[in-house]
């Protein structure tokens, strides 16, 4: 029993550090695309990159590499935070605390 | 060689290496069929995943449509790529934990209930025929302007094609061909690309052509050369928004959440064998899309300048051969309303020439006096996506009628060689229902793309999201949340597609939100109406709460991380 509710709280702490995660990259997400891509848009313009007004760069170019980059940085954190939970799927050892489920 | 010499040679040979990797990979069992045994690597899925989502509208329309709009192009690429990091994040991973074959599978089981069972079946289905019927037009349209088949023979071939790899392989036949697809697409996009940005800005990599200055004049940067054309000649300047502010941000999110929403990339992450794997996998694939969703602007650019420089003020009598290939196809037309034998090319009432946008991607590379056998890449490019997509929503139909319908629906005693024989009775079926449909097309077929993605987004997005992340969110909140989310969509379309298009404009939109956008609000409908529903009504039984425990964790202590089919 009491192993039991060790494990829950356990669950429930990775559940949060998960939705952390989630809403940090989603934030950043949200800044690039609908922030700097389409509601600061013009503002943005007034600075250039070379041949670029940066608002237009971000809604046809920059918005897009942030997403791939934002994935990546997701599933290697989504992977330390499995480890460390130890709720990964490598197969290399038996669970150590469970049973119960 | 000639053009058409060239496109025989190069479909000849991409359809060959399409059939032998089908039979290759044929399915034996109900999983291979459905998740290909969910043994995929992830950057095979992320290949695969790449082309099932790339249509004939991303291959062939899109840089058109982005040529044609300027900055306001960007909804289309930022809302067909940002999705997936929506999907990476708050879809892949849980829906790979839960397992099972398709997106009615999970609405079913999670919501406990037949009737969403049934919604997310009926959803998945009508998504997937409207958007099949488009890539069938697709495959049809190239092959009569490239190989001067008639349009009904082009897509007799092309269904000839799929019906042989997706009713043979299944998802394991469909996974491989597509990786082989998407090989064939991205070359043909990126060569023209390269040999145009080449020409016009010396740069050979687009992105960063698109950003440099002109090839013939070294201190005048591309973007600021094609602003002042565009106002030149009367059009807006090209990297100046034209739509309202709220209108492109509502429709920048229903086509991402609409992205994140569509049963056929769903399903692809059910093929992963793991948790972590789908994650990555999502990566991957937005890896491969992003490829060519970074070039598109760049092409659209350069084929604007090339347009606006090509036969703006030309004399009609010297116009370049291309131009009169395309006019006698009717998609590009001149009307020397002033008689003085000039083409003009305006933003304002004398202009003398309309181009259908659809031509940009295919035309651009004759523009650029481009060699023959690039143009014909780019035929066999267009076929590799229509054909990749359309196999990929033949399967979603296929197994929802096959799984969701018979075998968890009405008929749950077949065994699984009976299931198999369905699904492939049925995808042998909606081939041929999707190349009538691809022949007779229905006068809706240009408007239904907004139809499928505001659908996707205001049904399966939030329903899909709610039952991860809510445990609380019961069958009567996500049922009536879905139809309310949906009714709400489809008549917003419908009223100003169909019943009163006169009135298709922003001064009577809602709050000046377009139908492409409206998916939004229905989406925000939907999660208010689930919500206040779901807390009046009884919370859901405890297995179910449990089954949602246990899909939020990779590997459940005690259990193995299997795959169980």
């Amino acid at each position: 029993m009491d192993r039991a509710s060790v494990n829950q709280a356990s669950r429930d702490a990775y559940w949060r550090r998960n939705l952390r995660i989630l809403a940090i990259l989603l934030s950043v997400w949200f800044l690039v695309s609908f922030g700097c891509g389409i509601l600061f848009v013009d503002a943005l313009d007034n600075i250039r990159i070379g041949g670029f007004k940066l608002g237009f760069w971000f809604a046809q170019q920059g918005s897009i590499y942030v997403f791939v980059v934002l994935i990546f940085v997701y599933v290697g954190l989504m992977n330390r935070l499995d480890r460390e939970f130890d709720v990964d799927e490598q197969p290399r050892r038996t669970a150590s605390s469970g049973g119960s489920a | 060689m000639n053009v058409q010499a060239w496109t025989f040679v190069l479909v000849g040979i991409t359809f060959t290496l399409y059939i032998g990797v089908a039979i290759w990979s044929r399915a034996r069992s109900t999983g291979d069929f459905y998740v290909a045994g969910s043994e995929v690597h992830p950057v095979i899925n992320g290949m695969a995943t790449a082309a099932d989502w790339m249509s004939a509208a991303s291959f062939l329309s899109m840089a058109g449509l982005i040529s044609f709009m300027g900055r306001d192009g960007a909804t289309y690429l930022m809302g067909w790529t940002g999705g997936y990091v929506l999907l990476a994040l708050l879809l892949a991973p849980y829906l790979r934990k839960f397992g099972k074959f398709t997106v009615p599978d999970f609405v079913g089981d999670r919501y406990y209930s037949q009737t969403a069972r049934f919604v997310a079946v009926v959803c998945a289905i009508f998504v997937s025929f409207t958007y099949v019927a488009g890539q069938m037009r697709g495959v049809g349209i190239v092959f009569s302007r490239f190989l001067n088949v008639p349009v009904e023979s082009g897509v007799i071939i092309g269904m000839g094609i799929v019906f042989f790899y997706a009713v043979l392989g299944g998802m394991k036949g469909i996974t491989y061909t597509q990786v082989a697809q998407y090989c064939v697409l991205i070359f043909a996009y990126l060569v023209p690309a390269v040999f145009i940005s080449l020409l016009v800005t010396g740069n050979a990599i687009p992105q960063i052509g698109f950003g440099g200055p002109l090839l013939d004049q070294p201190d005048t940067f591309l973007l600021d050369k094609l602003d002042g054309l565009s106002q030149e000649l009367g059009f807006a300047a090209y990297t100046h928004g034209q739509k309202s502010t709220l209108d492109v941000f509502c429709i920048t999110a229903a086509l991402m959440l609409g992205t994140a929403g569509l049963p056929h990339v769903i399903v692809r992450f059910y093929t992963v064998p793991r948790v972590a794997a789908a994650r990555v996998s999502a990566g991957w694939a937005l890896v491969f899309i992003a490829i060519l969703y970074t070039t598109a602007p760049a092409v659209a650019a350069f084929a604007r300048v090339n347009l606006l420089q090509t036969v703006s003020n030309r004399s009609y009598q010297d116009i370049p051969e291309w131009f009169h290939k395309w006019e006698e196809t009717g998609l590009l037309k001149f009307e020397d309303r002033n008689g003085d034998g000039l083409v003009q090319y305006t933003g304002g009432a004398n202009n003398e020439l309309t181009v259908d946008k659809d031509i940009m991607v295919l035309a651009n590379p004759e523009i650029a006096n481009l060699p023959d056998w690039v143009i014909a890449l780019v035929a066999a490019g267009g076929l590799a996506a229509a054909l990749s997509t359309a196999a990929g929503l033949l399967l979603v139909i296929s197994s929802s009628i096959a799984h969701d319908l018979l075998k968890r629906g009405i008929r749950p005693n077949i065994d699984e060689r009976q299931e198999l024989i369905a699904a492939r009775v049925s995808a042998g079926l909606a081939v041929i229902l999707a190349g009538y449909l691809g022949i007779n097309p229905p006068g809706f077929v240009a408007q239904v793309v907004a139809f499928a993605f505001g659908l996707a987004a205001s049904s399966f997005f939030p329903a899909i999201l709610m039952g991860i992340f809510s445990k609380r969110m019961n069958s009567y909140g996500a049922v009536i949340g879905m139809v309310v989310g949906l009714t709400f969509t489809a008549a917003y379309i419908v009223f100003f597609k169909w019943i009163r298009p006169e009135l298709n404009a922003p001064e009577h939109w809602f709050l000046g939100i377009s139908p492409e956008g409206i998916g939004t609000l229905g989406m925000l409908l939907n999660f208010a109406v689930a919500t206040a529903v779901s807390a009046l009504t009884p919370a859901p039984p405890l297995h179910v709460q449990q089954l949602v425990e246990s899909i939020r964790i990779p590997r459940d202590a005690g259990t193995s991380h299997e795959i169980s089919v």
